[in-house]
């Protein structure tokens, strides 16, 4: 069994140099010799910053490790040769959160610093005072590395060169895309007026807004939008013309100021569906936080002003609830299980109760748009968190291109890059102030919730589980260029596709790694999770995969994989054979030889 | 000649109704009603036996009776009411349908007015029983409801009142729901009245379907024999001792019972249990054979002697048979209590009681209520705690005889329920075989069945007071933990969940001889005076290993796993026996923790030894009981984590983790009924349905490269057709039209609507500092930098 194949052993080493670097192959004599090595394989401009021998680091659940520890540029990497095999941590620097010493030198001349990382598990290690206090410790030399934005460094995405196939920037095309949904079309343009992001700098350039209104009216509504971000098409249904429309909470305020190029704004959109006479509007907070808005100036849309449209609130709270929410969660499985009350302390986290709230909300908007044929506008306060994740899983429900490998991309890049998701301030990329409030797991959310359904629908999706990690964990890894900045224009301006690369170009590199074996593409069809938590459960893979106790010897897709392996295996003998029958018929020959089938291993994996 | 005589019986008992009876039941049923009117020891069920003939009677539409798909033969209408509306349960709307709501000798059953909608959903059609049918000991409680209040019946005689609602909630975790307010007063009252006396009101064994069923139904048996180890001769328990190369002495002094009517026809018992020692206590205290390990020591279990401070005399004897375990390899034992460890079997049914109540639901509303409190509800009612204990005990028992090597004796009071359960699950643990679908029900046999599981007393069929105390699922609990087994580790099943469904099913369903006797004794001295023919053949029922007589051969495909891992056969030779042989090589991933290699013993100084440590080694294991239970939890923790290490093998030793996310609700069996938690187009048999897609491409390339051997060779005379797979089944169809409850519920509930909950908000008690949080910004301006 090779590391190749077993991708549920990979997490342990779920961004180690082999899974990035082109020359992923090894050979065995190879591996061996790296094996023996204590620092890591380093990637294209990697450099080791510094090294520490006899650093032990406290496994929760092996014991203390006694090795060598590597810091470079881009990860921490720490090896014991003790064991057999070699004990390997190899983590980017980017999932730091936070480094703390522990405590003061104890008696034994110990000093020791814990690790809290962004991916649901803390580190600690300890190793000897530096007798030598001009000299920095190897843990100093970290706190600088981890956070490179806070000590004038640079991201290491940016000096990162390895060179791919494909250039993942090119993934996403606003243009292909709306021409693929069929935009524009009699009721809907494709409009410039955000070319320089002048209209709205949070938003993309390229805008779909309704035929009938000007630039100048949508400068108008910009106005009463917060933060200009005005009602735009996400999503149009093939058939009914229903469409996804996402803007940000209108400026009411406490005077219920109204805007009558916003009212006719969201009727025109709604005429734009000739199937239906009604608008929802859905506001995805809890409709007391709507209108404790209304002091800052904000609110929603009140139904006297908005003629034909419904407002429904989902309930789904705000990014500081969901940050408080995975910080319990995390106490409650790392870095070891109470199995007594397992339940009841998932439940105290209330994590898959969010997940619950933000799935209900999607499949709300999905529902009304499919079966009601009705046209829905989304919005929360400034529209790019919950109002990212509650479009982006409406259309996985109702587009099966979105359940593709490259279809998922563009819906990342589509409603979450360019739509403006504050990627940089959500995540703190290389920022020592790990309280921060603007950080919350919103992102971690939709990509839980899109799990959530593939295990629901098992076969409705072209990628698997280790995609969704694969690119959780390059959420923070700092390694690609993807998730830097916070807007479009940013990204620009910073020129990331030039200096970086995109996640998509590694990804897109090794389909193979990320394809489900078991994906049927059911062309149209609609997916309507079921949002009871009597199926919705915690995502062991991503959140307990540190514990070993938890992980699977054998991940079940290895099975299906094997049953495709033979099925390609047969395929070829079958055409081999019909290669020869003709052959052998075209020369007439009479002699029999042996059957080929005879060496045939019969299949026996199954009854 | 029997059926004449019995039709007489009828005509000169109530001659002045036969003619009348005649119209609707036919000669074979008549016979039965005679039977049942014979049998019925309370004059009550005569009484009602016989008022419910006359609702027979007083039944208009004979014809529509007719339309009754009646499978069984033996079966007789008790009473009839027409214009019943039974509730679509999805909703709080008051729409249904209306029909018959009839009540028989085997089943409560609603016919609907409408015409039966032939869809492709009878795939997985129950012959004996449809879905609006509920065999009567399949029902749990029976509510009566009136406007907004219901009310358990708990039975007795209802006098002139009679609910408008009749709520019924079966143990297979339907819920039915009848309006009686339209149908004519008499009738409702009757059928009312009848459906909760035969439902709820203790009855003697011989009302049991089952014997009507029997004596008019006549099955091969010569077949079923050939299938399952029935474990009822000396044979079976000597092949299957031969089979795990065990060294013990079968014991066929009980075969007419002689010894003791509780004591088993035929069991093991260690070579040292003296001929004497077997009949002392009535059988309590006598270790019997479960298994043995390829080293050589064996598993054992028993029941349980109350020790007496005073009378020193049965510890005497205890001691005498703990040597005598301790003989069978290398003189060690380790004894286990599971009384002191384990749930008892008033534990594990107060704990199921109140687990099944998330899933009997009434309406919608209720439903998105109980989700809100959902996990916290899971871990207070216990359930799944008391199946991971259940796994906890069997694994360390698997610890002792794999890592240790030394016998064991689980001991309990009565010998026979968490023995049981504990005994079968390390066999499924450490045999393959047993996780064959044959061998799975050869497993039952012995264990369970043979093994003397008081099935009748703990399902409490016959609602008798006296045994409501000894009602207990404690099969079910055996059969959840085989789940969690299977969840962890599929492709080591032959068979499927949906089979473990089934099983769990069958158990309510009155026919199979499985599950209605307390023990061999039991069934055999009912069957032998129930026989219709001589005095010596027994009345040849049906177990439920029959599966032909529930489900034709497409339905069982579903029974097997289509990604089960076939032991690779090296030699065709093997093939003969069709009963796999025990593998010495069990694929330990042994290495690490192999106890010291006893080379040193010879015989002589072995036997020596034991003399020299026996009763303080002995006594040591017996006065340690669970006052060390952290350290083993953490020994076991140990043991699995070296376990996990190893490479896999799916014919080798199997072990559950036992952390919290792993142990799950078995959602197939508990979920299925309930619509608003239905995946459309999605659930586990998506994936099935693709895998068997894989499986028939892959067959069917098989067939093709044998097709071509022979036209190249000539000689080579066709390929021997494959064992079917599901693939047949369910490949036909798009696996998008079937939804999550694949196979038991038809895609004619399909609807293009969502479940959307409802009362979302309430579910979210943000409090305390979250509850800040709640109010804050989105946005952490400067002032909310902490």
């Amino acid at each position: 069994r090779s590391d190749r194949s077993a991708h549920a052993a990979k997490p342990t080493f779920a961004m180690s140099s082999d899974n990035v670097s082109i020359s992923t192959d090894f050979s065995p004599e190879l591996r061996v010799l790296r094996d023996s090595k204590e620092e890591p394989q380093l990637l294209p401009k990697e450099s080791v910053q510094d090294m520490a021998k006899d650093v032990t680091y406290i496994c929760p659940y092996i014991g203390a490790l006694r090795g060598t520890l590597t810091v470079t540029n881009y990860r921490l990497f720490f090896k014991c040769m003790d064991r057999e095999p070699a004990f390997v941590l190899d983590l980017p620097l980017g999932v730091v959160s936070r480094v703390e010493k522990i405590g003061g030198a104890s008696s034994r001349g110990d000093v020791s610093y814990g690790l809290v990382c962004k991916d649901i598990r803390n580190l600690r290690f300890a190793h000897k005072q530096m007798e030598d206090s001009l000299r920095k410790s190897i843990f100093e030399i970290l706190m600088k590395c981890a956070f490179p934005v806070s000590n004038g460094l640079t991201i290491f995405a940016f000096e990162y060169g390895q060179v791919y196939p494909e250039n993942g920037w090119k993934v996403y095309d606003a243009q292909a895309e709306y021409k693929r949904q069929g935009l524009p079309n009699e009721s809907w343009r494709i409009t410039k007026v955000n070319d320089h992001y002048e209209l709205c700098d949070t938003y993309p350039s390229t805008l779909v807004v309704p035929v009938n209104i000007p630039d100048e009216e949508l400068k108008r509504v910009a106005a009463f939008r917060a933060k200009g971000r005005i009602p735009v098409l996400s999503w149009i249904h093939p058939e009914s013309q229903a469409t996804v429309i996402r803007c940000s909470q209108p400026m009411v305020g406490v005077n219920g100021k109204r805007s009558k190029d916003d009212e006719k704004y969201l009727q025109t959109i709604m005429d734009a569906n000739a199937q239906s006479h009604k608008l929802f509007i859905f506001d995805a907070r809890p409709s007391v936080n709507a209108a404790a808005n209304k002091m800052k100036g904000g609110g929603y849309e009140s139904e006297d002003a908005y003629q034909n449209a419904e407002l429904v609130f989902l309930d789904i709270h705000n990014i500081h609830v969901m940050r408080e929410s995975l910080r319990k969660l995390k106490e409650v499985v790392y870095p070891n299980i109470e199995e007594s009350h397992w339940f009841s302390n998932l439940e105290s986290t209330h994590w898959l109760e969010h997940i619950k709230l933000i799935l209900a909300g999607a499949l709300r908007i999905a529902d009304k748009v499919e079966s009601g044929k009705t046209s829905v506008v989304v919005h929360c306060s400034d529209g790019w968190d919950r109002t990212a994740q509650l479009t982006s899983l409406a259309m996985v429900m109702l587009d099966g291109h979105y359940r593709t490998i490259r279809g998922f991309q563009v819906l990342l890049e589509k409603e979450w890059l360019s739509f403006g998701h504050r990627f940089q301030l959500r995540i703190g990329h290389g920022d020592k102030n790990h309280t921060d409030a603007d950080r919350s797991p919103v992102f971690l959310q939709f990509i839980d919730c899109v799990w959530q359904m593939t295990r629901q629908f098992p076969a409705a999706f072209e990628f698997n589980e280790y995609f969704l990690i694969t690119i959780l964990d390059h959420l923070y890894s700092c390694l690609f260029g993807t998730f830097m900045c916070n807007s479009e224009q940013q990204r620009v301006k910073e020129e990331l596709p030039k200096k970086t690369v995109s996640l998509w170009a590694y990804i897109n590199s090794q389909p193979e790694e990320f394809t489900n074996p078991l994906y049927v593409n059911y062309s149209n069809h609609v997916l309507f999770p079921v949002v009871s938590m009597r199926h919705l459960e915690l995502w062991v893979g991503y959140y307990i995969r540190w514990n070993p106790r938890m992980r699977p010897q054998e991940p079940v897709h290895q099975r299906y994989k094997e049953l495709l392996a033979k099925r390609a295996e047969l395929q070829k003998r079958v055409e081999e054979l019909q290669r020869e029958v003709t052959n052998r018929s075209a020369s007439s020959s009479s002699e029999r030889a042996g059957s080929p089938t005879r060496s045939i291993t019969p299949v026996q994996t199954f009854v | 000649m029997i059926e004449t005589f019995g039709i007489k019986l009828i005509c000169s008992k109530n001659s002045c109704l036969s003619p009348v009876v005649c119209l609707v039941v036919s000669v074979s049923c008549r016979l039965c009603l005679v039977v049942s009117c014979r049998l019925c020891l309370s004059p009550v069920c005569l009484l009602s036996s016989v008022c419910l003939l006359l609702s027979v009677c007083l039944l208009s539409s004979v014809c529509l009776l007719s339309s009754v798909s009646v499978p069984s033969t033996g079966e007789v209408v008790f009473c009839s009411a027409s214009t019943v509306l039974k509730y679509t349960q999805d909703d709080l709307s008051q729409r249904g349908v209306f029909g018959v709501l009839l009540c028989t000798n085997f089943r409560v059953s609603f016919v609907s007015d409408e015409a039966p909608t032939e869809e492709m959903g009878q795939l997985f059609k129950n012959k004996l029983y449809g879905e609006n049918d509920i065999p009567l000991s399949c029902v749990d409680n029976i509510y009566g409801g009136s406007e907004d209040k219901r009310k358990l019946i708990t039975g007795g005689l209802v006098k002139n009142k009679y609910p408008s609602k009749m709520i019924i909630h079966c143990k297979d975790l339907r819920v039915f729901q009848f309006s009686l307010s339209f149908s004519k007063e008499e009738d409702a009252k009757k059928i009312f009245q009848g459906i909760v006396h035969h439902c709820l009101e203790p009855k003697s064994l011989r009302c049991l379907f089952a014997f009507s069923y029997c004596e008019n139904t006549s099955y091969p048996e010569a077949q079923r024999k050939k299938q399952t180890v029935m474990f009822d001769s000396v044979e079976d328990w000597t092949q299957d001792m031969k089979r795990t190369k065990g060294n013990c002495r079968v014991v066929s002094e009980n075969s007419n019972f002689e010894l003791s009517p509780k004591l088993p026809q035929y069991f093991i018992v260690p070579k040292n249990v003296s001929d004497e020692d077997l009949t002392k206590y009535q059988g309590k205290g006598l270790p019997m054979w479960c298994w043995s390990h390829h080293s050589g020591c064996a598993l054992f279990k028993t029941a349980s002697i109350p020790l007496v401070q005073e009378d020193n005399v049965p510890q005497t004897y205890m001691e005498k048979m703990l040597t005598a375990v301790a003989h069978n390899h290398l003189y060690s034992v380790k004894t286990e209590d599971l009384s002191d460890t384990l749930p008892t079997v008033q534990d594990i049914l107060l704990s199921y009681n109140r687990f099944k109540q998330f899933f009997l639901i009434d309406n919608t509303t209720e439903f998105w209520m109980s989700d809100m409190k959902w996990f916290s509800s899971l871990d207070n009612c216990g359930w799944l705690d008391i199946i991971r204990q259940c796994l906890q005990k069997a694994v360390e028992v698997v610890e002792s005889l794999e890592k240790e090597n030394t016998n064991v004796l689980i001991m309990e009071e009565g010998g026979s329920d968490l023995c049981c359960v504990v005994s079968s699950l390390v066999q499924l643990m450490l045999d393959p075989y047993y996780r064959t679908l044959l061998g799975f029900q050869s497993l039952v046999q012995k264990e369970w069945v043979a093994g003397g599981h008081a099935f009748l007393d703990r399902s409490n069929h016959l609602h008798l007071k006296d045994k409501v105390e000894s009602q207990s699922p404690v099969f079910l609990l055996f059969l959840e933990c085989v789940w969690q087994l299977q969840q962890q580790h599929g492709p080591a099943f032959q068979f499927s969940e949906t089979y473990l469904t089934v099983l769990s099913d069958s158990i309510h369903v009155p026919v199979f001889t499985t599950f209605l006797f307390n023990n061999d004794g039991h069934r055999d001295s009912l069957l032998r005076a129930e026989s219709p023919h001589t005095q010596r053949s027994p009345l040849n029922c049906p177990t439920v290993w029959d599966w032909s007589v529930q489900f034709d051969c497409k339905a069982q495909d579903l029974f097997t796993n289509p990604l089960y891992t076939e032991k690779p056969k090296q030699d065709t030779s093997v093939r003969k026996s069709y009963r796999p042989r025990h593998l010495r090589q069990l694929s330990l991933p042994s290495s690490a923790f192999k106890t010291p290699p006893k080379k040193g013993f010879f015989k002589d100084e072995a036997d020596n030894l034991k003399k020299i440590l026996g009763v303080k080694r002995l006594s040591r294991w017996m006065l340690s009981p669970s006052s060390d239970s952290p350290q083993t939890s953490s020994s076991v923790r140990e043991f699995y984590e070296a376990w996990q290490t190893k490479p896999l093998d799916y014919h080798g030793l199997l072990l559950p983790c036992l952390d919290g996310p792993s142990i799950r609700v078995w959602m197939q069996r508990y979920l299925r009924w309930i619509h608003d938690v239905q995946i459309l187009g999605g659930g586990p048999v998506a994936m099935l349905s693709k895998v068997s897609e894989i499986l028939g491409e892959v067959q069917e390339l098989q067939r093709q490269l044998d097709r071509h051997g022979c036209t190249l060779t000539s000689n080579h005379k066709g390929a021997r057709p494959r064992a079917k797979t599901a693939a047949a089944v369910i490949a036909a169809r798009s696996s998008v039209r079937l939804s999550s409850s694949f196979p038991f519920v038809t895609s004619r509930n399909w609807s293009f609507k969502p479940a959307i909950p409802t009362s979302l908000l309430q579910s979210l008690m943000v409090t305390g500092m979250a509850g800040n949080l709640a109010d804050r910004e989105d946005d952490g301006g400067p002032e909310s930098l902490v």
